[in-house]
């Protein structure tokens, strides 16, 4: 596996949530909005890596029995690191994940990830490793906030969770401009969904993310199996061809 | 220390902010574990056991020894050390005492380790429960009820929806909807139901 495949295989080959169905406890708790989700997912991608470097680094010295605890010790000291950063530097987005941030410890792909991959590669393999699992994680996340935050609010914030780069919250994409064009007084956020900002819509939003996943997946599948019938058949009647003219030819030689 | 605050805090903790379907909490069980009812039943006995032992635990070992030494910022490693080294202990002591109920919990203990459940609630405790003036009797019997309050929800969702999904295997759902996706739509409907109740109290 190349250096670059190995990057990109967390985004749509192996997918933790998508296709893995890994952390599936975040991806449903703090997807509500595209700032939270944007959050966890850095969280996760920093986390990711460091366990996955340091527990590269010390394979070796870690006997077999006691692998697992002390993984998650590994774990659980980069998730320290990173509850104390965010109460330093986003106070806002640690009040909104709450309990989810210490959380990290018990989510499956960071665990997994050290467990399959990490305990048997090298450094900079696991780095990459890290690096791309984390933001495959962040990319479904962020699609599912995405996702939710438009259904239930008509557009997208920036600003409330993460104060970075801006004053003031702003709009990163909003559809009252479009309304504005024929009628002024109209506020899209009034008719939101707001069922997809409360926790019945996280389970509904992410049942329909993963049935449109697996409507491509089956299509495909279908599309697959078509062409392997499709060239069953053609080489059925080449043969078949191949046959009746050497039957010819046999049949000539013998006039 | 009365049956009040046991009744509120196990009522609030079963159907108001049920485990599952309001915090998200033990999300991988209730996909994994939840496909026949026999298995449903056992991990949830398992953990509602393991949940009780444990926040129990957490919560001494904040009040007694992380707060008065000063250093409550390590509580996340030393939680999660403490759960999985109980877990270890409880399977030894079930394995040693009572055969059959090892038979019928042994196989889901390991996997309570990284059960979010578990962590989860031990962390809610601490944040939502423990105050620096609050004796420490009263609140670890407040502690515990919580937590029996969520295994008790935990258990009641997981069965609850075993048995839906059996009936789903039956059922002619379209290709791109099997397996996952209709469940968690499924699971969403039971949420807004449950969402329903968040006034009773």
């Amino acid at each position: 596996m190349s250096k670059k495949e190995n990057f990109l295989k967390g985004f749509f080959k192996e997918n933790p949530i998508f296709v893995f169905l890994l952390g599936m406890c975040p991806a449903l708790a703090v997807t509500a909005t595209f700032e939270t989700s944007l959050g966890m997912g850095l969280l996760v991608v920093f986390v990711l890596t460091g366990s996955n470097i340091v527990v590269s680094l010390v394979k070796g010295f870690i006997p077999d029995q006691v692998r697992t605890p002390a993984y998650i010790v590994i774990i659980a000291t980069f998730v320290t690191v990173v509850k104390m950063l965010t109460f330093a530097y986003a106070i806002e987005l640690y009040d909104a994940l709450g309990v989810f941030l210490p959380l990290i410890v018990v989510n499956c792909l960071i665990l997994g990830r050290a467990e399959a991959f990490a305990s048997k590669n090298n450094v900079v393999d696991s780095a990459i490793d890290g690096i791309g699992m984390g933001l495959g994680f962040t990319f479904a996340l962020v699609v599912i906030g995405i996702f939710r935050e438009f259904l239930s609010t008509g557009g997208i914030q920036w600003g409330v969770y993460l104060p970075f780069f801006v004053d003031q919250p702003i709009h990163l994409f909003t559809l009252d401009w479009i309304i504005h064009l024929w009628n002024d007084g109209f506020v899209i956020a009034d008719y939101g969904l707001a069922v997809f900002s409360l926790p019945p819509g996280a389970f509904i939003a992410l049942g329909i993310i993963l049935a449109s996943f697996q409507f491509k997946k089956t299509r495909q599948d279908k599309r697959e199996i078509e062409a392997k019938k499709l060239l069953i058949i053609e080489k059925k009647r080449i043969a078949l061809e191949k046959k009746k003219a050497t039957a010819i030819k046999l049949a000539k030689a013998g006039e | 220390m009365s049956f009040t605050v046991f009744a509120t805090a196990i009522l609030s903790a079963m159907l108001i902010n049920n485990v599952i379907l309001m915090q998200f909490l033990g999300i991988c069980p209730f996909l994994g574990v939840s496909k026949k009812s026999s298995s449903a039943v056992g991990m949830s006995a398992a953990v509602l056991f393991v949940m009780v032992i444990a926040s129990a635990v957490t919560y001494t070992i904040y009040d007694l020894v992380l707060y008065p030494f000063d250093i409550p910022y390590i509580s996340t490693i030393a939680f999660i050390l403490v759960i999985a080294s109980l877990v270890q202990f409880v399977e030894m002591v079930i394995k040693k005492f009572s055969k059959p109920l090892y038979k019928s919990l042994g196989i889901y203990l390991p996997l309570i380790t990284t059960n979010c459940a578990i962590l989860g609630v031990s962390e809610g405790n601490i944040t939502g429960i423990w105050t620096e003036t609050t004796p420490y009797w009263e609140g670890l019997f407040t502690a515990v009820s919580v937590s029996v309050g969520t295994g008790l929800g935990f258990g009641l969702i997981i069965f609850a929806f075993s048995s839906i999904r059996e009936k789903l295997d039956g059922s002619n759902v379209p290709a791109a909807w099997k397996g996952v996706p209709i469940s968690l739509v499924v699971a969403g409907i039971m949420s807004l139901a449950f969402l329903g109740l968040a006034g009773i109290i």
